[in-house]
């Protein structure tokens, strides 16, 4: 295992920017996340890495290798792929030992280490499946074990959960996360997914039109995001036009928020919908007339317009059984105030 | 409105099974109607006939034109079939796997044997062996090798087409897993790509022995005096005599065929690749 550097890494196919000098520091048995919608430049990066597409500029270090003009075939990279990409003509033992092979390896050790490899996503007894026998999951499985069975020095996951139904995305989610965290791989994960990209990854880095937008853990880019675009896109969030204060914000419909730490100059004020609580008794209290009711589960969602004329979504988690045009009250704590610069 | 829906139904499923039945008798009449044809024991064909025999297949093995025909015609589709692939499988291969500028002309040049008729193929080639034999002093009109290279020329669309359709079908996400797993490009040829179209190879093969074997046109102007070939051989008989001789040759090349079709078929699925 090792770590995967990047230096202002950019792609261009003639005037389009796929990915725009992109730096990024993974290390040793980390698991790095890039989150971004479809166009965003994820896929592209992930493919400079695995070597299938040549950076137009930058350097790539695999440790202290630099790979940036290496063909694929000499990156020593564990690749998963989101349909799975097994060779159909193959076994499920040959298909795992088809790396090794390549590398020459003694048929006594292919054959040990192929069988630990299955043993270790939990196949061993389907070594002589064909992959066309098998369910997507299994299929998944078998594509890890094949990339892990190498010793990559970096495992690359491409949507490696999108092609799995709900249920199945839940274990094999799990099940990745346990051997990257029980073998220490250093790996790099695209998803478009930001459910998926928060419960696996340690680091995420969220790219928009080629650019990273921010990076960092779950938490801080939940808690802490750098822009509009990384607040919208990791979990739910309202967004409020108006200025910051010395002490807080005030929107633009002039509702006065306190805030207890310095909001610099944000011209944006973010709200989480689960951060504003129902009642009064706080600073920043405002009423307003419900518009609607989603219930969501876990937690009822609000829409809530205020009477200043400010709208709200609002993540009730008493089942208070709301109503459309009910009045209620809200506060928001100081601490919740999340100002934006755009 | 359930009513007339099933109704509709009905009557869009039956002439849809109408269609297709009589596509299928369009195809398979004739070739049925030879078959009877090669059975009447009349020297002249008549309907009704008076009787069936099958002494026309016996007088086939009296007939060398045919078995020499039957055997030259072989020996040019093997050496033009395999010719063909041989050429067609690394240039589908570049065509559907690299870009480089000229790539749609020089597939179009591939196919173009297709589209210019065979005739003028065939007296075109007649030309240029001929020049080359005077600047050569080797015999190129009436070598096997010569006709074989100049069937290549109809095998190698056939075998092209399909090729290249087999390998646009290939997920290349296989061919990348293989690369990052340390197969070189050549390798990942032999090991992965070539195993997963060769049922494609297969039939490619098998359209571009069939395309030759009966080929007439250019066969008639490279043929040697003396030589020839079965469709050549069938024609020259016909010239001079119509009795149920030829349905018989006709009907043994059919069942050569269709016994060809249905072994392949044993070992690839060829309406998966066709």
């Amino acid at each position: 295992m090792s770590t995967v550097t990047l230096e202002a890494v950019s792609k261009h196919y003639g005037d389009a920017v796929a990915v725009a000098r992109v730096d990024l520091d993974v290390a040793q048995g980390e698991l790095v996340v890039l989150l971004g919608p479809s166009g965003c430049g994820k896929t592209t990066t992930l493919r400079m890495i695995a070597g299938f597409i040549e950076a137009t500029s930058g350097t790539i270090r695999i440790g202290a290798r630099d790979v940036t003009n290496d063909p694929p075939y000499r990156r020593n990279v564990g690749l998963v792929f989101q349909n799975y990409a097994l060779f159909p003509h193959l076994t499920v033992f040959e298909n795992v030992a088809f790396g090794l092979r390549r590398r020459k390896v003694a048929e006594a050790d292919i054959a040990r280490r192929v069988a630990s490899a299955l043993e270790m996503v939990q196949l061993g007894a389907l070594a002589q499946r064909l992959p066309r026998q098998m369910s997507g999951g299994q299929q998944q499985r078998v594509a890890l074990a094949r990339a892990l069975v190498i010793e990559p020095d970096v495992l690359l996951l491409d949507e490696p959960l999108s092609n799995l139904d709900a249920k199945l995305r839940q274990d094999v989610r799990v099940e990745i996360r346990r051997l990257q965290q029980s073998l220490g791989l250093t790996t790099i994960m695209v998803t478009h997914d930001q459910e998926e990209a928060m419960t696996m990854g340690d680091r995420l880095v969220v790219m928009s039109g080629g650019l990273v937008q921010q990076t960092g853990s779950p938490r801080a880019l939940y808690q802490r995001p750098a822009n509009r675009f990384v607040a919208g896109f990791v979990g739910r969030s309202n967004f409020l036009d108006g200025r910051a204060t010395g002490s807080g914000f005030v929107t633009k419909s002039g509702w006065q928020l306190r805030a207890d730490h310095d909001l610099g100059a944000a011209g944006t004020l973010m709200l989480r919908p689960e951060a504003i609580q129902v009642g009064t008794g706080g600073p920043n209290e405002a009423s307003g007339t419900v518009e609607d009711v989603t219930y969501l589960g876990a937690a009822t969602e609000l829409s809530v317009r205020l009477d200043g004329g400010d709208f709200l979504f609002v993540h009730e988690t008493v089942d208070a059984g709301r109503s459309r045009g009910d009045r209620i009250a809200l506060t928001v704590p100081p601490a919740a105030l999340v100002g934006l610069s755009d | 409105m359930v009513r007339g829906r099933n109704a509709g139904e009905r009557a869009g499923r039956a002439v849809y099974n109408l269609a297709v039945a009589g596509g299928f008798v369009f195809m398979v009449l004739p070739i049925l109607l030879v078959l009877w044809l090669s059975l009447f024991s009349n020297e002249i064909l008549t309907f009704p006939p008076d009787g069936y025999s099958l002494r026309w297949y016996q007088g086939l093995l009296g007939q060398q034109q045919f078995i020499a025909g039957f055997l030259t015609s072989l020996q040019v589709a093997v050496l033009a079939t395999v010719l063909g692939l041989l050429v067609s499988v690394p240039a589908s291969l570049a065509l559907t796997r690299l870009e480089f500028r000229g790539r749609q002309a020089i597939l179009q040049l591939l196919l173009a044997p297709l589209v210019v008729p065979a005739i003028v193929i065939g007296t075109s080639l007649y030309v240029l062996f001929v020049e080359i034999e005077i600047a050569t002093d080797l015999p190129a009109v009436g070598s096997v090798v010569g006709l074989s290279l100049a069937h290549v020329l109809i095998t190698i669309p056939w075998c092209v087409r399909l090729v290249t359709a087999n390998l646009i079908g290939v997920n290349p996400a296989i061919e990348e897993a293989a690369a990052s797993l340390g197969a070189r490009p050549a390798t990942v040829v032999f090991k992965v790509t070539l195993p997963l179209i060769w049922p494609g190879i297969v039939a490619a093969g098998l359209f571009g022995f069939v395309t030759s074997f009966g080929n007439l046109e250019i066969s008639l102007f490279l043929i040697a005096p003396g030589q020839t070939t079965l469709p050549i051989a069938i024609l020259q008989y016909l010239a001079w005599k119509i009795d149920p001789t030829i349905a018989a040759v006709s009907a043994m090349q059919i069942l050569v065929i269709a016994a060809g079709l249905l072994i392949t078929d044993r070992f690839v699925s060829l309406s998966r690749v066709v």
